[in-house]
């Protein structure tokens, strides 16, 4: 990718565990979608087309998490054939929502769903892409931000190195004019601790970020979690232990500092 | 993949496309006879109703939501009505017409892209919309600017089109401005006579002739084209409350599947979904809808599965005529939610997805926390009805060479739109013709 190219770089989208949220997102770039389908091979992509080729790959897409043991051995020939490898959205960054089963019995997990638990092949865990392969680069969000998609392909297809906010959804909020939730309402905010990039959705509606883009780099979740903790009277958020828990272990409960921070409140 | 040794023809597709998740086909073939279809879900387990156990029912919209990126509203929706049942939460008629004036966004957005993007390729003999779009560009570029539409109202009133911020058990975390709703009223206007031309161009393209006789299942209720609110009906007379699901109908887990399997109490398939509701709930269709659907062919009630890409380009149209007046008569809900004390208690929530009926049932603690979940979702639903399609299209094209069987097989299950993420809690097709 470092060097122009004649033939159009090719482009794969691969999917392990996951809702498909954030590969339509490549799909609700309405506007930019045939501009994009025209810069790139499409070259693996089946929520979108049933045409594939084998590979090799300029730039893969890859979205959810790594749960049974086929999709582990997928993922390597995957990086084998990749040259860029990009995870895109929380499942294949932390491992999701549906990492909260690592954390209780994965047995009991199965019982619960299914009457014959004997057919379900799955492992105890869901882990993220980069605990198994390299990764190139990673776009955080649950779902990932269609803008900071378009941010990184474009970058990608014309050999520039992409940029991602690593500051917290905090300073994003505070520039945008957003009244802060936690000092005005005492709702519970993960904005000081959360990466920036999706445009601090959740203030702008009065409502306390939930944390869905992951930790922020060297952020304090100690620090919040007591915030979180001291009584509205003066001036936290009142919540109790668990209640702390379940706000750092929801869409990234995987992600390291979140499944920490949460764990000490267990 | 296609082989030939011999007598032996072997056809697998290792994974089918344009379909949301992975699932697999079998289709076994003796000496010119169909044996055996066999339609399985490969999807990875992620078990939603066991995580959300001990979580507090709050935490129910957002964590369900991320079931299924393409109908997250189908899962909000549905668990804030069963949360709302089970704590007697009172639902003001502002925020039915808003939470109905959102679906209407999530209608519009996963149908176009179905209709568009992921099923008129097969009929067309193309690999995906983008070739599509090189003979087709208007119909295409007009899909994308109503699917536009679609994300746009989802986010205009959720704050963002996939996995929406501001919906809560209650109704919203902030409400609109009447300016912020009225704003999509050019748009709307447009996509008026846009989704005619959807209509239109959905009823020229080649369809295979099958007939079904099917048991159609869909929420109904006088008011209006049923989408989030309603009772539970059938075409076999069943006329009962959404609470009444679980006595009518049944999940079973199969071997060599990760989705459960629905059926109706006494074992027999039922279908749900465009042609369910446009069975059930053709009166309530507008006069306009009801002329487009007139004047695309469609009978009164449709049995061809391959015409629900026409149905569902009717509901497109419905989507729209509901929308601009949901925008007319919009009143910010005041307050956006109201107070809630929890309690103990069961719940159950119905809606339809733009793919056909999720039910959900909760059952909390007295603090409010999740002790019981337990979600029907439209894909497994239709999972029988899918495979029973599929025997009598194999059958009606066995003379057919292996790669355009192939084809019509999977033309065939997208005509369900089938969500697989959802009914797992992928499609291989193999045809062996040993």
């Amino acid at each position: 990718m470092a060097t122009p190219t004649p033939r159009r770089p090719r482009l794969a989208v691969w999917k392990f565990a996951s809702c498909d949220g954030c590969q339509l997102s490549l799909l609700d770039c309405e506007d930019e979608l045939l501009a994009v389908a025209g810069a790139v091979e499409i070259a693996y992509f089946l929520e979108a087309t049933r045409a594939t080729a084998p590979g090799p790959y300029d730039v893969s897409l890859v979205e959810g998490s790594i749960t049974t043991a086929h999709d582990l051995r997928r993922l390597k020939t995957i990086r084998r054939r990749s040259k860029v490898l990009v995870t895109i959205g929380a499942c294949a960054t932390s491992g999701g929502i549906q990492a909260l089963k690592s954390m209780a019995d994965a047995g009991d997990y199965v019982r619960a769903v299914y009457a014959h638990p004997a057919f379900i092949r799955t492992l105890d865990t869901s882990t993220p892409i980069a605990d198994h392969v390299p990764v190139d680069y990673e776009l955080r969000g649950c779902p990932i931000d269609r803008g900071q998609l378009l941010h990184v392909l474009t970058a990608l297809i014309q050999g520039r190195q992409p940029r991602l906010p690593n500051y917290a959804a905090c300073v994003e909020c505070k520039r945008a004019g957003v009244v802060c939730v936690m000092v005005a309402k005492g709702e519970p905010c993960l904005g000081p601790v959360t990466q920036a990039g999706c445009g601090a959705l959740c203030p702008r509606v009065g409502r306390g970020c939930y944390g869905c883009f992951g930790p922020a780099e060297g952020m304090n979740t100690a620090a919040l979690a007591a915030h979180l903790q001291t009584s509205r009277d003066h001036g936290g958020a009142g919540l109790d232990s668990a209640e702390t828990r379940h706000r750092f272990h929801l869409f990234n409960a995987n992600a390291p500092g979140f499944r920490e921070e949460g764990q000490r409140h267990g | 993949m296609a082989e030939a040794h011999g007598t032996t023809r072997r056809i697998a597709v290792e994974n089918l496309a344009r379909v949301e998740g992975e699932g697999a086909l079998r289709v076994r073939i003796r000496n010119g006879e169909l044996k055996d279809v066999a339609f399985t879900i490969h999807e990875p387990p992620r078990f939603f109703e066991a995580l959300l156990r001990g979580r507090p029912y709050t935490d129910a919209p957002d964590i369900t939501a991320r079931i299924c990126g393409i109908c997250p509203l189908a899962y909000m929706l549905g668990a804030s009505l069963a949360m709302e049942d089970a704590l007697g939460v009172p639902v003001s008629n502002a925020m039915r017409g808003l939470r109905r004036l959102i679906y209407c966004g999530e209608w519009i957005e996963s149908h176009v892209l179905h209709i568009a993007m992921l099923h008129a390729p097969d009929f067309l003999g193309y690999e995906d919309s983008i070739r599509m779009a090189q003979d087709h560009p208007d119909v295409v570029e007009t899909a994308l600017r109503l699917k536009t539409l679609g994300n746009r109202i989802v986010e205009v009133i959720g704050g963002r089109a996939i996995h929406p911020v501001n919906l809560r058990v209650g109704g919203l975390y902030r409400s609109p401005t009447r300016e912020e709703i009225l704003a999509l009223r050019p748009e709307l206007d447009w996509a008026l006579e846009a989704a005619r031309g959807l209509v239109a161009f959905t009823a020229t393209l080649p369809m295979p002739s099958v007939e079904r006789d099917y048991l159609f299942v869909a929420l109904h209720t006088p008011d209006h084209y049923a989408v989030c609110e309603g009772r539970l009906v059938s075409s076999a007379g069943l006329d009962v409350p959404v609470s009444a699901f679980h006595d009518h109908f049944t999940e079973d887990h199969q071997k060599n599947s990760n989705a459960l399997v629905g059926a109706t109490r006494d074992g027999q398939t039922y279908h749900v979904g465009p042609l369910a509701r446009y069975a059930l709930n053709f009166d309530q269709l507008a006069d306009e809808a009801k002329a487009a659907a007139q004047a695309a062919g469609l009978p009164r009630v449709v049995r061809n599965p391959f015409q629900s890409i026409i149905v569902r380009a009717v509901e497109t149209l419905q989507a729209v005529l509901d929308a601009r007046a949901l925008v007319e008569a919009y009143e910010p809900p005041d307050p956006p939610c109201p107070d809630i004390t929890p309690r103990a208690g069961t719940g159950h929530g119905c809606t339809e997805a733009p793919r056909g009926l999720c039910h959900h049932t909760y059952t909390l603690d007295d603090s409010g926390h999740i002790t019981h979940a337990c979600i029907v979702p439209p894909t497994a639903q239709n999972q029988r009805s899918i495979g029973e399609d599929l025997r009598d299209v194999v059958a009606a094209h066995l003379a057919e060479p292996d790669e355009r069987l192939t084809w019509i097989c999977e033309q065939a299950i997208r005509n369900y739109d089938p969500c697989i993420s959802c009914a797992t809690h992928f499609l291989r097709l193999e045809v062996d013709r040993g």
